[in-house]
């Protein structure tokens, strides 16, 4: 009780000092000086959301189910460390996040900024402040964490038990990470772009945050690809899913924004990508919040469908993208002074292409997603767009996007020729080779295999050259391209090798099939303080003769009451085997699935290479400074 | 008349736009294939000729209609004014159950047989697929 009253009356102090912080913005934006004042008051606004936010998660541990939000969604007999997850995985809880990290960006933006030029220190100041007060409002009017709830209830409804889980309780506040951080660069383009301060060193000021962005919203789409792989127990780990592309636009935008800034900060061409990318990433992650949160998606990141939510974050959306357009239009200018020209055969080229590629795949991804919930508001028809869609579209275009990407790194800026590189066209040779003769071993005659395989093959071999070449000195590049090559090859032969058994099995029979036998020996219970558990134990026999026990579980929790099936999952490093089990309502029957998932691990790990590449590049340019 | 730096741009925005427009229209005719529609008992019942494409059939799952063998699960989708018998092999998702909500993805037999090749898994037991909702609203 008390900590709700503390914590909504901080949220209300945090949106005061963002409109004091904007009134003062201006008046220090004339006289161009930069007040320390600015930064204690930044800083009081970031205290007071983090005190909001520490109020919410005590309400939360302390389970004080006077408050709606912690009634909505937690449960005494939840393990503390859901009840401390809880505290995000619901719609208020998230949006506090969302505000928490916004608040947090501004004030270390203002602290590494320091040799910034004042006025567009202030800008930035500004254009954040704006969004801040936007997330202000919206919190306190439409999604208040902090409602009352008389009487008090004895008991909360308790969290979804599919969001219990380790993975899915860092995964908001990771991705937020990520998403939140394209709002500094956001707001820092559009101040850059008032000052007509695009430039060389301004590329190389940003470039950390969207190194940081970049770093986050790749591990947050990695830990939720985890979490669905072994939760939903479908045994994919990537499904087309709406939610799922939501994340993915931003991630397009901002690794194509990355390359971007990388060729300005050498070159000061690509201005207007730079610009029109910075604002497109960020509006792009605030399309996701929306689409997510006014339930027009259904998945289980729709915590309520309320229409005045959806319709808030809309009209903040909109004002936002007018702001930034107008601000494009009418504030930058292209830079005559330089020389813009290069030749065809470079360096810039093969980024600009590749550049285009992503525009492509982004387009695609944002069709499949937004086209079913517009032809659902013209015309009420119901559709869903599947999975082909995507592989159709995509895979073809992934074939010239990886050779470029091979290619493009090897080539100097401005002009470039092809003398003393014979290993490019030995590899590539090589490459096709090598997957003409994995894809005949398997009997899987596809052309587009091979020809993908090799693609991806060619990159792979071409980064894995470099590292054992010393004298060459891009290794965070090197590292990301190879990861990425990486994994697409996991993710082709995982598609490509895959087996999967579904049948139905009562307790003590067996299915055979040529290459398997599955054994339903037996079940076990156990109890555990918020749910009790069926463990079902299974022996299975492979083609190989080899004897395999496995024991996935089916989890019956008691608030909610829910059956959630925790797969069990061997993992090698060539395959992993999985298995998930089902109950179907009222029968002795189990649904059960088999899956042997070869490279799985391997698309983890290259993820996880991806944004080590970015961490390298990260770390190294604070050393040079 | 025009000299060749003229020309070169010519022929470049050219290239974008037939690639622009080749890659439009890729874009929208995979979308026509591959869009996956949404109909409810009743309107299968009602429709004058049957989807030979890839549908999405919604509604209740009828109490006591689930019927399961090794190979195999038979139960009934009804909207409460029609219903249709759906046979599924394949995996079920946690939520599906008799008297609960269930999206069955797959190709009409005919106007009574259903042939799934997926069921949609739920997040949440009060959650309800908007498509669903409207379905039983609308008999």
């Amino acid at each position: 009780m008390l900590y709700s009253v503390i914590g909504y009356y901080s949220l209300i102090l945090g949106l005061c000092f963002g409109l004091i912080l904007i009134l003062f913005s201006v008046k220090n934006f004339q006289n161009s000086k930069f007040d320390t004042k600015i930064l204690s008051f930044t800083f009081l606004q970031f205290f007071f959301v983090v005190i909001s936010f520490l109020c919410l998660v005590a309400s939360f541990i302390l389970s004080d189910f006077s408050n709606e939000t912690v009634f909505n969604n937690s449960h005494t007999t939840k393990p503390l460390f859901y009840k401390i997850a809880g505290t995000w995985g619901n719609h208020e809880g998230s949006l506090l996040l969302w505000l928490f990290v916004l608040t947090l960006f501004i004030l270390i933006f203002l602290l590494k900024s320091k040799n910034q030029p004042t006025k567009y220190k202030i800008l930035t100041l500004v254009f954040q402040q704006i969004i801040i007060i936007g997330f202000f409002v919206f919190l306190i009017k439409t999604s208040n964490p902090f409602n009352f709830l008389f009487p008090t209830p004895e008991e909360g409804l308790g969290l979804n038990p599919i969001l219990q889980d380790p993975a899915l309780a860092i995964h908001p506040p990771i991705l937020y990470l990520g998403y939140v951080g394209s709002s500094i660069i956001f707001s820092s383009a559009l101040a850059a772009t008032s000052l007509n301060l695009i430039t060389k060193s301004w590329a190389t000021h940003i470039k950390k945050w969207v190194l940081i962005s970049w770093i986050f919203l790749t591990l947050g789409i990695l830990l939720g690809s985890i979490w669905a792989y072994y939760e939903l127990g479908w045994g994919g780990f990537w499904f087309w899913d709406p939610v799922e592309n939501v994340s993915l636009m931003p991630w397009l935008a901002l690794t194509t924004l990355l390359h971007c800034i990388l060729v300005l900060e050498k070159k000061l061409i690509l201005t207007s990508w730079v610009i029109i990318l910075s604002i497109s990433t960020f509006t792009l992650s605030m399309c996701g919040t929306f689409l997510v949160r006014s339930g027009i998606l259904n998945s289980v990141h729709t915590f309520a469908n309320d229409p005045e939510r959806g319709l808030f974050i809309l009209i903040f959306l909109f004002s936002l993208i007018f702001l930034s357009l107008f601000i494009f239009f009418f504030f930058h200018k292209a830079n005559k002074d330089t020389p813009t020209s290069f030749f065809w055969l470079s360096k810039e080229t093969s980024i600009i292409i590749n550049n285009w590629f992503m525009m492509y795949f982004l387009s695609v991804v944002l069709i499949g997603t937004v086209y079913p919930i517009f032809l659902d508001v013209l015309s009420s028809q119901k559709i869903s767009v599947g999975p082909p869609f995507y592989h159709k579209l995509i895979i073809p275009f992934l074939i010239p996007f990886l050779l470029v990407m091979a290619i493009g790194p090897k080539l100097k800026w401005i002009k470039s020729n092809l003398e003393d590189k014979t290993y490019l066209i030995i590899l590539l040779l090589f490459s096709i080779l090598l997957s003409f003769l994995i894809v005949k071993n398997f009997d899987i005659n596809f052309l587009l295999n091979t020809i993908l395989i090799s693609s991806a093959l060619y990159l792979f071999l071409i980064t894995l050259r470099d590292f054992f070449i010393k004298k060459y000195n891009n290794i965070s590049q090197n590292i990301a391209h190879f990861g990425f090559s990486l994994l697409i090859l996991s993710i082709l032969f995982n598609n490509l090798f895959s087996t999967e058994i579904i049948t139905n099995l009562k307790v003590g029979e067996t299915f055979k099939s040529e290459t398997t036998k599955i054994v339903f020996e037996g079940m076990s219970q156990k109890k555990e303080k918020n749910y009790r558990s069926i463990v079902g134990n299974f022996s299975i026999q492979n083609s190989k003769g080899k004897i395999e026990n496995m024991s996935p579980e089916l989890r019956i929790y008691n608030q909610p009451n829910i059956v959630t099936s925790e797969a069990d999952i061997k993992t090698t490093l060539i395959s992993d085997t999985f298995i998930v089990i089902n109950l179907v309502q009222n029968q002795d029957y189990f649904n059960v699935r088999y899956q042997v998932k070869p490279f799985m691990i391997w698309i983890w790990f290259s993820v996880v290479l991806i944004s080590f590449g970015g961490l390298i590049s990260f770390i190294k340019k604070k050393y040079e400074k | 008349m025009y000299g060749r730096k003229v020309k070169l741009r010519f022929l470049f925005v050219i290239i974008v736009l037939l690639i622009l427009i080749l890659s439009v229209f890729l874009v929208l005719k995979s979308l026509e294939e591959n869009v996956v529609y949404f109909q409810s008992p009743s309107e299968i019942y009602t429709s004058s000729e049957l989807d030979k494409k890839k549908i999405r059939v919604g509604g209740m799952v009828k109490k006591n209609s689930i019927s399961i063998t090794a190979n195999e699960i038979k139960f009934i989708i009804t909207d409460f004014k029609n219903e249709i018998n759906v046979t599924y092999a394949g995996a079920v998702p946690n939520l599906f159950e008799e008297g609960k909500g269930v999206v069955a993805e797959g190709f009409l037999k005919d106007r009574n047989y259903f042939s799934a090749t997926k069921i949609l898994a739920k997040h949440d037991e009060n959650y309800m697929p908007p498509e669903v909702k409207a379905a039983i609203e609308e008999k």
